[in-house]
């Protein structure tokens, strides 16, 4: 990658990890996190809190955080597919669980947006504490590009990452 | 879950569901409607994914739903802990908006071990759902023999 599309990679990674968090009201409320964001692929995290617990007994999270956690980062990988942000929609998704997550543990997960169609992207992902190689869950999503139902809000959406961007750029070229 | 087996005896779903921190946060809640029992997620801020249409996260309608169905298993069963789901799949068919939202979990398998479950979420139109999902839960049933649970790893 030439030096200035890994510039404009950063950029567009800060951008986008301003607008997980500010711009998605459930994220925010959730504490998710962007760990990492490049070409196709995303890291996110959540840090454990009691108010995500699904089991009392156990003090383990509740699998629907997960689930939403695996949807928002294949959501993302998609985004850093595509390149310039695009309205997409969540087709289906499906989670495979394969060992419980642990008590009082953050959970971390990352998704491989590995395939991009002309009307479809496909996704894959893995939720895990520590070791990606012990995953809890794994996931596979397919979700639809330009999609109708998602809005003409890319549009807002295109604005805000660009101006973010160019924000971000300016103040970078002030510092030298 | 020390409460679980009174489920399936008819105790209050609610209670139990409110004991849950994730799903009381979600919001979600069981009522009787026309003798159907329904999950519900009552609206609010917290749960829209994408603020410009508004939408709800896919998240939080896969987790109701997967929360739905579980509640469903645990009703038809004698199990002493919360079913584990195994897998389930989302399917999304209509942005979510701004509204409450209903489910019903139907069990179209009910093993021993493993429940086939299907869950299908509406808002204002039973005929117009936002998602459907299909899952399989693993059951440890109460006991093998005898009430000995030690039975199982």
């Amino acid at each position: 990658m030439s030096k200035d599309a890994e510039k404009e990679a950063a950029l567009r990674n800060e951008a986008l990890k301003g607008m997980l968090i500010d711009h998605v009201p459930h994220a925010r409320a959730i504490g998710l996190e962007i760990v990492s964001a490049e070409k196709a692929r995303a890291r996110l995290k959540v840090p454990y809190a009691p108010f995500l617990v699904g089991n009392p007994d156990t003090g383990v999270i509740h699998g629907g955080v997960i689930t939403t956690m695996l949807d928002n980062a294949c959501g993302v990988a998609t985004q850093m597919a595509l390149g310039e942000p695009t309205a997409i929609a969540t087709l289906d998704l499906r989670i495979d669980y394969m060992r419980p997550a642990a008590p009082k543990l953050d959970i971390q997960c990352e998704a491989h947006c590995f395939k991009v169609t002309k009307s479809v992207a496909f996704v894959r992902g893995t939720a895990f504490h520590e070791d990606i190689e012990d995953p809890i869950a794994t996931c596979m999503a397919a979700f639809m590009l330009a999609a109708n139902r998602a809005g003409p809000p890319s549009s807002g959406m295109r604005e805000k990452v660009l101006g973010e961007m160019d924000k971000l750029s300016a103040s970078d070229r002030s510092e030298g | 879950m020390r409460d679980l087996e009174h489920i399936s005896q008819g105790r209050d779903i609610n209670e139990v569901m409110a004991t849950i921190p994730y799903v009381a946060f979600l919001g979600i809640t069981f009522e009787k409607v026309a003798d159907e029992l329904l999950a519900k997620l009552t609206f609010k801020q917290d749960l829209i994914g994408n603020p410009s249409l508004p939408a709800l996260h896919g998240g939080v309608i896969g987790g109701f739903l997967e929360t739905a169905a579980i509640v469903q298993v645990a009703r038809e069963s004698k199990i002493r802990v919360l079913p584990k789901t195994i897998d389930i799949t989302i399917d999304y068919l209509r942005s979510g908006r701004p509204l409450d939202t209903y489910a019903r979990a139907t069990i179209t398998k009910h093993g021993r071990r493993v429940a086939n479950v299907q869950v299908i979420a509406w808002q204002d139109d039973p005929e117009k759902p936002i998602a459907a999902a299909h899952g399989h839960f693993l059951l440890e049933p109460l006991g093998e023999a005898n009430g000995d649970d030690k039975a199982s790893a």
